[in-house]
């Protein structure tokens, strides 16, 4: 708790922001567009990670985030024509909108309550989005494309401005998780997990807290969708499914929930680990299963939880 | 000197589904007092000093607090109020230190507006952390995982986390269950020094703590306050001494 570990977090962050700007002049086209995917879904399991790794609460509907954000972009572009950048921001506003509206639904519930509520929202999220299916175009989806330029002349359809875009959102991401948690009030979300009783006759209102969490996490999705659905093209209702919630579940779990770096490291390596195993075999799906279970069961706190008890014990 | 009323509880009734926990209690505590609460398991204490303390909402009653209604008010209100319970059973953050442990409670006062809120944690709160921890005589120790300190340490850190929030009145629920009797020694010279700067309001069932510690004791059997007076009173007293010392 000196101050030097949390300048020494602090270079180690900035170092990383560095690297992964720096990356994009070396990497090949393939591997380019990858790392610009793996920053966008860090961004959803960044925030992911705000509710499960520090404040202890299991969602599986963070897909209904993600596809808020994305149908802010995708309703936009599609039926009002707007351009890139204000259509992000719709993105951003619809992704903290669902998130607080679904906030208020969620403070009455912890533990497996949450876990079900979070469910059963994303699922209702999903049916109303397939129902509207003239506003949304339903699981067709909508097809972004032929969008004017963000700024000069960098077109959205440039590789690079892709990659640099995504890289704003994920510095933006992990700086705010870094500073979050190392606040006074990232402590109050760390003693939520640990006890929420007794955070309550330390004089914190827990549920208050609980729901600041929900809205920065389910906002985090929410751009992470909107930037998705820009740099991507596309929007369809199955980007809501209970399959897409369970996928930043399982990054931050790889990663090491309750670690600033381990979306980032969970995303890269399951996004790797698909990629490469889907080039050996079409039964990818079994290569993966098992790497999943030889890391819970040698790595039970994620990569970036073991190298914190290992090696490096003031990682943030 | 002039005894000023710092807590005052009415007609404090708390009913679960058919058993009367508390029945139509009326309580009070004086500014700077040590005050016991002893009575046989059952008796009510734990059900009285959660409403005190807001974790139990009372069926009917009133609560007032430094002249103030507080009957309405949340438990984190009334910490922030100065009311501050410790848990009867130790109740800390296991994985965290000694010294985050009681920081949690240190800065609870600084997070006021959004700023106080995302503020690292500055030099002067680190200070109180280690002030709290010395007065406990847990100052060695800062660094330590809660969940590993020996039990007498993690009840004397529970006080700390309670010394941290600034209490008016501070609740020890049993405090000295489960310690060794020089730990209780300790611990009854701690209690003296607490009682310095705020009330003290204890559930004990050591009656040689409570007959040599306290200045008042209430006395409860079956949801009732039965009887109510000094150490000397308490022990001469013919019904504390049928329900209670089984005499």
């Amino acid at each position: 708790m000196s101050r030097p570990t949390s300048d020494r977090a602090l270079i180690l962050h900035l170092a990383v922001l560095a690297t992964l700007l720096l990356l994009q002049l070396v990497l090949p086209a393939y591997h380019h567009t990858n790392v610009a995917r793996i920053m966008v879904y860090a961004v959803l399991a960044i925030g992911y990670n705000v509710l499960l790794g520090y404040t202890g609460l299991l969602s599986l509907g963070h897909a209904m985030f993600f596809a808020a954000g994305a149908y802010g972009v995708g309703l936009t572009v599609h039926w009002l024509g707007w351009g890139p950048l204000a259509a992000l921001a719709a993105g951003i506003v619809t992704g903290l909108a669902v998130s607080a509206l679904a906030a208020v639904v969620l403070m009455r519930t912890t533990g497996v309550a949450f876990l079900i509520v979070t469910l059963m929202l994303a699922q209702a999220f999903q049916l109303t989005a397939q129902y509207f299916k003239d506003l949304t175009l339903g699981d067709n989806g909508i097809v972004i494309a032929d969008l004017p330029p963000v700024a000069f002349d960098w077109s959205i359809a440039d590789p690079s401005v892709k990659y640099n875009l995504a890289w704003l959102a994920f510095a933006f991401a992990l700086l705010l998780s870094l500073l979050l948690v190392r606040s006074p009030l990232g402590r109050v979300l760390v003693a939520i997990r640990e006890n929420e009783p007794r955070a309550r006759m330390l004089g914190y209102e827990t549920a208050h807290y609980r729901v600041f969490a929900i809205i920065v996490s389910g906002g985090l999705a929410g751009l992470s969708g909107a930037l998705y659905a820009l740099l991507f093209g596309y929007v369809g209702t199955s980007m809501a499914s209970l399959q897409n919630s369970t996928l930043p579940l399982l990054w931050t779990l790889l990663g090491g929930p309750g670690t600033t770096l381990g979306p980032l490291i969970g995303t890269g390596f399951m996004f790797y680990l698909v990629d490469i195993a889907s080039s050996f075999t079409s039964s990818y799906l079994l290569l993966v299963g098992l790497a999943l279970i030889a890391l819970t069961l040698w790595l039970p706190k994620g990569i970036a939880g073991k190298l914190r008890q290992r090696w490096v014990p003031w990682l943030p | 000197m002039a005894a000023v009323t710092l807590l005052e509880a009415k007609g404090l009734t708390r009913r679960y589904s058919g058993l009367l926990a508390v029945d139509d209690v009326e309580f009070s505590l004086e500014k700077g007092e040590i005050h016991a609460i002893i009575g046989p398991n059952g008796a009510g204490k734990t059900t009285l000093v959660g409403m005190i303390s807001g974790r139990v909402s009372p069926t009917s009653g009133t609560i007032n607090f430094r002249g103030e209604d507080v009957t309405s008010m949340s438990a984190p209100e009334r910490v922030m109020a100065g009311i501050v319970y410790t848990f009867q059973v130790t109740s800390l953050f296991k994985p965290l230190t000694a010294a985050e442990n009681v920081r949690l409670a240190v800065q609870r006062r600084q997070m006021t507006g959004f700023a106080g809120k995302l503020r690292a944690g500055d030099a002067r709160v680190l200070e109180r952390v280690d002030e709290c921890l010395a007065r406990v005589g847990l100052a060695g120790h800062a660094d330590r995982v809660a969940a590993e300190l020996p039990y007498g340490h993690q009840r004397l850190l529970e006080v700390a986390m309670g010394l941290a929030l600034e209490p008016e009145l501070l609740i020890l629920d049993e405090p000295t269950q489960g310690l060794a009797p020089a730990e209780i020694v300790d611990f009854m010279a701690l209690v003296r020094k607490v009682a310095e700067t705020a009330t003290v309001l204890i559930i004990e069932h050591n009656l040689k703590v409570v007959l040599e510690l306290s200045e008042r004791i209430t006395v409860m059997d079956q949801g009732r306050v039965i009887a109510e007076g000094s150490p000397d009173e308490i022990e001469r007293h013919p019904a504390v001494q049928r329900a209670y010392l089984g005499a």
